[in-house]
């Protein structure tokens, strides 16, 4: 397995945040802030993983997580949505839709660094 | 059971309480134990001065062993017992429960109370998180701009070899976002301030309208008058409006008022109103009027004339609420859509076809209410012109009316706060899941 992340996040100090934050664990981390056009830089560069945001610009992220599952070519992708909705119900629908897991924000550092790892295998 | 019939009961629970026998207690009144227990068992009927004497044997008022509990006290048992489904309370025992633990009775009432207060709250405050767009973007901006104060912060805190420009770059990070945050707090307590008294006033021009008429009891003496107040100087005159659509709303609103109060006025349609029994068809008939003109002005009625609470719900070809009068136990939604099944929007489906059914919003009391509703179309654009669609509905409770027997036909407010799970109108889950 790979050390390449492609982080779907529109809010620029938490992608400021979370770069660093796998930068310095040795990852390489593309970002991508516009939601319409997520699922295609998603297919394009083929990351190790996703970390999406449910609230975007132009798309849903359960819409794009929804046409990564449905990709073939993307079977196995590790997906991490993230969310400030924390509500049960945006939890049941992302695992309902194929989230490898869910986080609500304010998420911690060393959690989203964790989730990377452990979803990864690395 | 009537109450009197439980004084036994209650000497016995009183005479338990102090720790005396049956036989002490007989001794001092001068019975006999086998009598006293004849009364405990409450087999003999007592009064008088046997009556005073044992109250005077267990330290109390001879009332406090005569009356019951009151009757509000029992009523709202009897609400909590009807509640809790699949509840096994032994209604028959109520009073018998009330009587013989008044403290605890008293505490489940109060606690029954809470609840329904609670749950009230919880639903407009769902409503509200539901579909007020400013709160949700508010909160979600909120929550971003913490999330990256919180990671920026603990990156700064827990590295220690950080490069001086990644330092530099997380400052200033932490010091923008810290305004952020700052401004949206701030401007989500403006907001919420301004509903304090009543959380979910007067966040829309159209709400500002209804405090304006809640406030006066959606009845306006001014244009009652054999001359009538100008309408825009009454929008002058209302401090309370702050923003130019909700005067906007207003001045409509009023002006359509003092023409139906010059078409019927007031003591003469009262008095028709009384007479026809509400119908607004008759009402309509009788002063020439279209039906939509007599539901609104039977909902100016005040409440001396009218006999009882008028609701009256308007929405237009959308279906989005524009007039909202609420009566006790016909809650309506502040934002969003209400119940597909209102007899108003099945009015809206079939314009001009007049509409009246007996409906029950559900809940504890199984309340019913007489609704009359109707969908026009106004042609302000002429015939070629687009019809623009209002449909009203009247509603009438129990209290103003006789509600006539037969079915009736179950509504809720909105799907999302309605516990009729297997409702074949529902259009999203309720989070009333449980019978909330």
């Amino acid at each position: 397995m790979g050390k390449h992340v492609l982080l779907i996040e529109d809010e620029p100090n938490i992608i400021e945040a979370i770069r660093f934050i796998l930068s310095r664990d040795g990852w390489r981390v593309d970002t991508h802030a516009d939601g319409s056009t997520a699922y295609d830089r998603v297919s394009a560069i083929r990351p190790d993983i996703v970390i999406l945001d449910v609230m975007l610009p132009g798309r849903s992220g359960f819409d794009i997580l929804r046409d990564i599952r449905a990709d073939t070519g993307l079977n196995g992708l590790p997906v991490l949505m993230l969310t400030a909705k924390g509500q049960v119900k945006d939890r049941e629908m992302a695992e309902r839709i194929g989230a490898s897991r869910f986080m609500a924000k304010p998420f911690s550092n060393t959690e989203v660094l964790a989730s990377v790892r452990e979803l990864t295998g690395t | 059971m009537p109450r009197s019939a439980l004084t036994g009961t209650r000497i016995r629970e009183r005479r338990t309480v102090l720790g005396l026998r049956q036989a002490d207690l007989a001794r001092r009144a001068g019975i006999s134990p086998s009598y006293l227990n004849l009364i405990e068992h409450n087999r003999r009927r007592i009064g008088g001065r046997l009556l005073v004497e044992l109250a005077r044997h267990l330290g109390v008022e001879a009332s406090v062993l005569t009356e019951g509990a009151g009757a509000a006290l029992i009523e709202t048992l009897r609400e909590a017992a009807a509640v809790q489904e699949g509840g096994e309370a032994e209604i028959e025992r109520i009073e018998e429960f009330a009587g013989r633990f008044p403290g605890w009775a008293a505490l489940l009432a109060a606690r029954h109370r809470r609840v329904r207060e609670l749950e009230r709250t919880v639903e407009m405050l769902t409503d509200r998180m539901t579909h007020d767009p400013f709160l949700s973007a508010s909160l979600h901006e909120v929550i971003s701009t913490v999330t990256a104060i919180r990671s920026t912060a603990a990156i700064l805190a827990e590295t220690e070899d950080i490069d001086p420009d990644w330092q530099r770059r997380f400052h200033r990070n932490l010091s923008d976002d810290s305004r952020r945050l700052a401004e949206g707090a701030q401007s989500l307590v403006a907001y919420l301030d301004e509903g304090a008294e009543d959380p979910g006033t007067q966040s829309s021009p159209q709400e500002e309208v209804e405090a304006f008429l809640k406030a006066r009891d959606y009845h306006l003496p001014e244009l009652e008058a054999a001359r009538p107040a100008d309408p825009a100087d009454l929008v002058a005159a209302a401090g309370e409006l702050t923003s130019a659509p909700a005067r906007e709303l207003l001045l409509g609103l009023l002006a359509r008022y003092r023409r139906d109060a010059e078409r019927m006025p007031l003591e003469p349609f009262a008095e028709a109103a009384r007479a026809e029994g509400f119908d607004p068809g008759r009402l309509a008939a009788r002063f020439g009027v279209d039906p939509a003109a007599a539901f609104r002005r039977l909902a100016a009625l005040p409440g001396g004339l009218a006999g009882g609470p008028v609701g009256l719900v308007i929405c237009d070809g959308s279906g989005t609420l524009t007039f909202r009068k609420p009566v006790e136990g016909f809650a309506l939604p502040r934002f969003g859509a209400a119940c597909p099944l209102w007899p108003l929007y099945q009015a809206l489906a079939r314009p001009m076809a007049p509409l009246r059914a007996v409906v029950e919003p559900g809940g504890p009391m199984r309340l019913r209410f007489l609704t009359y509703a109707l969908c026009q179309p106004a042609l302000a654009g002429g015939f070629d012109g687009p019809q623009v669609l209002e449909a009203a509905m009247l509603i009438l409770p129990a209290d103003t009316i006789a509600i006539p027997d037969g079915q009736a036909q179950p509504i809720g407010t909105s799907c999302r706060i309605c516990p009729r799970r297997t409702c074949v109108a529902r259009r999203e889950p309720s989070i009333l899941a449980d019978g909330f």
